[in-house]
């Protein structure tokens, strides 16, 4: 765990209190229960937005707190522990790519209602089932956006997109030409295609040429911290379990195989937790961006992958069942993996920015 | 006040400096600029040059090579930001500190901690002088990682002891001028029957025979004692406390293998960088080979989470004022990711990375051969990998003893 300050030590003692007692998993089978395409609770989004979460990376002056990405990690990273369905995370990334690209005149009319919870927001880059930002076809005329996007995460409760264009990025709002598609995925949560033919769009003019990789290098540490959170969540529960399951007259934990691999995986997430809080301390402190948030996803991909398959191992026979939480971890796993970068696009992008 | 004081001290640190540099200026022999010291090593030759004696003992006498260690026993007596100076101004005049090996790393420090007066003042002198080599008495051919299981045996002779057994993986015995040894004073108690004892390697009795390692070198030896005289001077501590004293000083140990700074400086250059000199690439100027690109990739993200989790572990400890908890996994991480790199380092050479000897291969490359066997060591001493994983899982995580 990083050093922190008092505020962050206070907004995580909060997130934790919050995601332990008001949030846990129960929740997320109430959601997944209700059935609903959004696949969240509006009055949880609305008890987070008031306590002040989804302006966290937001500007005062817009209504944020602007504590940075270090806290919103803090906060993620708590409700990733519980799998707390939200918005969060997706609104979170979009804002920042208005923090980073918008006008004055954007930034006043959107941060504002993002930070106060009133407007939920995501990001639309890739247009396969591949995390890919160099083949985008979706372009823009006129003022209008055609293209289609793949599997866009929080899409059905999103009043607001930021979609990636040939030429840019821009804000397009939910309305005429905008067409969704719900895909149901393993981790039950919203996810769409979208269809956009003829939208209107506002360009994000500022920026500069790096804004696409700036948003993608925020929403991979973002996402990281709340795959951090499930990787603590899943360790902390195998190791309870090992501990009380009891076989051969002796319970599991005092077996010297069972020993050694919870040891592999504690050093494993170590490695996670340290990659993941320099990837947000980088986008807070602006130095070294692009190369850390590579370092924090690959990380995440890496032992998470690894403690949600063993987090099922070791609990034999009854981690295989729905009703037990584990399994739930496993499968958001395997999509927040799959997003803003794979494990093999995300070392050849590590290769490519160390020059080989 | 604090704006007060402020110049003052950063007056006295620029001094300090300036004192540093101009030491330097008077001591530092030109020839031995950018190199290494040679005599630190354990595998390294006996035999200075006299600008390496020079150098030794100028800074010994100055006792900056031991820059924090308390001044009446012949160190710095120096703060820690007065050490980094010292270290600051000695790195940018390609200058090594001459002042090494285990007295520096880890006898001293525990004697400092455990000796008596006598002790300090007869034996760190020689130390911040370098005018000393420590070897250490540790395992034996029943007792690596089992290392309580040890077997020599001083015998209680009223005004000395008089000890007989077997040491194994003595690094440098054949160079040490002394030893720090943990011998059994008591056959009935595993633990509470061990001492820490410090013997003289000269003394009649001593045997020392060099063991060929598969790398060529023979880092290591084995220790023989016949009826070797201990004066009971030499017992640190009491009698019984040898295993408290014997963890403590692994524990320095242990801090100087995983160390991430030094391994960072050991890893060098990147390994794509090398990975472009050996094999071919496209017209971006990235590798042709994709497997091994992407293996060296997936290498280097982890090599730079671990040089993460230094820090990170540094941070927390001194923010807790305690041993942060992952400073445990940092041993075990850190020599399997400098086994995995020396493996790969091999790889990307092809059986040009494979030289034993010989003017077609050049020093790199050969040095890469040889480190990369003596690094398999690494996960093996100062407490195996295995062992580290028993000491996780039972201190850290709280899961049962397994016995």
């Amino acid at each position: 765990m990083a050093v922190l300050n008092e505020e962050q030590e206070m907004l995580r003692d909060m997130a934790r209190e919050w995601a332990t007692n008001e949030s846990p998993v129960t929740e997320f089978r109430k959601v997944r229960g209700a059935g609903e395409p959004r696949a969240y609770s509006a009055d949880a989004y609305a008890t987070m937005a008031q306590m002040g979460w989804a302006g966290i990376i937001v500007p005062e002056a817009h209504g944020g707190s602007d504590f940075g990405f270090m806290s919103a990690g803090l906060v993620v990273e708590e409700l990733g522990k519980t799998l707390t369905a939200s918005p969060l995370v997706a609104t979170t990334i979009a804002a920042s790519a208005i923090v980073l690209g918008g006008s004055e005149e954007q930034k006043a009319k959107w941060l504002p209602r993002l930070a106060s919870g009133e407007t939920v927001a995501t990001l639309a880059v890739d247009e396969g089932a591949q995390h890919d930002p160099s083949a985008i076809e979706t372009s823009v005329s006129g003022g209008k956006l055609t293209g289609k996007k793949a599997f866009v995460h929080e899409a059905h409760g999103a009043d607001l997109f930021v979609v990636a264009a040939k030429d840019g990025l821009y804000l397009v709002e939910k309305g005429d030409g905008v067409a969704l598609t719900t895909r149901k995925l393993t981790d039950q949560r919203s996810h769409a295609d979208i269809a956009f033919d003829g939208a209107a769009a506002d360009r994000l003019a500022n920026g500069g040429d790096s804004l696409l990789d700036d948003v993608l290098a925020r929403a991979q540490v973002v996402t990281a911290a709340e795959m951090l959170g499930m990787a603590q969540a899943v360790f902390d529960t195998t190791l309870d379990y090992l501990k009380q399951r009891v076989q051969f007259n002796q319970v599991l934990a005092t077996f010297q195989a069972l020993q050694h691999r919870m040891a592999d995986l504690f050093a494993d997430l170590a490695q996670m937790r340290s990659a993941v809080e320099a990837g947000l301390q980088a986008v807070d402190s602006g130095f070294g961006v692009g190369r850390a948030a590579i370092i924090a996803k690959a990380e995440a991909n890496r032992v998470l992958h690894v403690i949600s398959n063993q987090g099922i191992q070791l609990h034999g026979g009854i981690g295989m069942t729905d009703e037990y939480d584990v399994g739930f971890y496993l499968k958001r796993a395997r999509v927040l993996e799959a997003s803003w970068g794979s494990s093999s696009y995300l070392k050849d992008r590590f290769a490519k920015l160390s020059g080989y | 006040m604090a704006t007060q004081l402020e110049p003052d001290v950063h007056a006295d640190e620029e001094a300090f400096r300036t004192e540093v540099q101009q030491f330097l200026a008077n001591h530092f022999p030109d020839e031995l600029k950018g190199k290494a010291n040679a005599l630190a090593g354990v595998d390294g030759p006996t035999d200075e040059t006299p600008a390496q004696t020079k150098w030794r003992e100028a800074v010994g006498e100055r006792g900056w090579g031991t820059p924090t260690w308390p001044k009446q026993y012949g160190g710095g007596g120096l703060t820690k930001s007065e050490a980094k100076i010292v270290e600051q101004e000695f790195a940018k005049a390609g200058a090594y500190n001459p002042i090494g090996g285990m007295g520096v790393m880890m006898f001293g420090p525990t004697l400092l901690e455990y000796g008596s007066e006598a002790q300090k003042s007869e034996h760190i002198p020689p130390i911040c002088r370098g005018e000393i080599r420590w070897c250490q008495g540790y395992s034996e051919p029943n007792a690596g990682s089992d290392l309580a299981n040890l077997q020599t045996f001083a015998e209680d002779k009223g005004d000395h002891y008089v000890v007989n057994g077997q040491k194994t993986w003595t690094s440098g015995g054949q160079w040490a001028d002394k030893c720090f040894a943990i011998v059994r004073t008591d056959k009935s108690d595993k633990h509470r029957g061990i001492s820490f004892m410090l013997i003289d390697m000269d003394a009649p009795g001593v045997e020392v025979r060099p063991i060929t390692m598969i790398s060529g070198t023979s880092p290591f030896c084995e220790t023989f004692f016949t009826d070797v005289k201990v004066p009971k001077a030499n017992l640190v501590g009491e009698e019984g406390q040898g295993w408290t004293i014997g963890k403590r000083l692994l524990q320095h140990e242990r801090t100087n293998i995983s160390g991430g700074g030094s391994l960072a400086r050991l890893m060098g250059q990147s390994l794509g960088e090398i990975a472009k000199k050996y094999g071919e690439t496209d017209a971006d100027g990235e590798l042709t080979d994709r497997v091994l690109r992407d293996r060296i990739a997936d290498f280097e993200i982890r090599w730079n989470s671990f040089l993460l989790t230094a820090r990170r572990a540094v941070e927390e400890s001194k923010a807790q004022g305690g041993v942060s908890e992952i400073s445990s996994v940092l041993k075990k991480v850190g020599t399997k990711l400098s086994q995995e790199r020396s493996e790969l380092l091999i790889e990307i050479r092809g059986l040009q990375g494979l030289g034993w000897e010989g003017e077609e291969f050049t020093d790199g490359e050969l040095e890469a051969v040889r480190g990369w066997l003596f690094g398999k060591a690494t996960t093996i001493y100062g407490g195996s990998t295995e062992i580290q994983n028993n000491i996780i899982a039972k201190r850290v995580l709280g899961m049962l003893d397994h016995q």
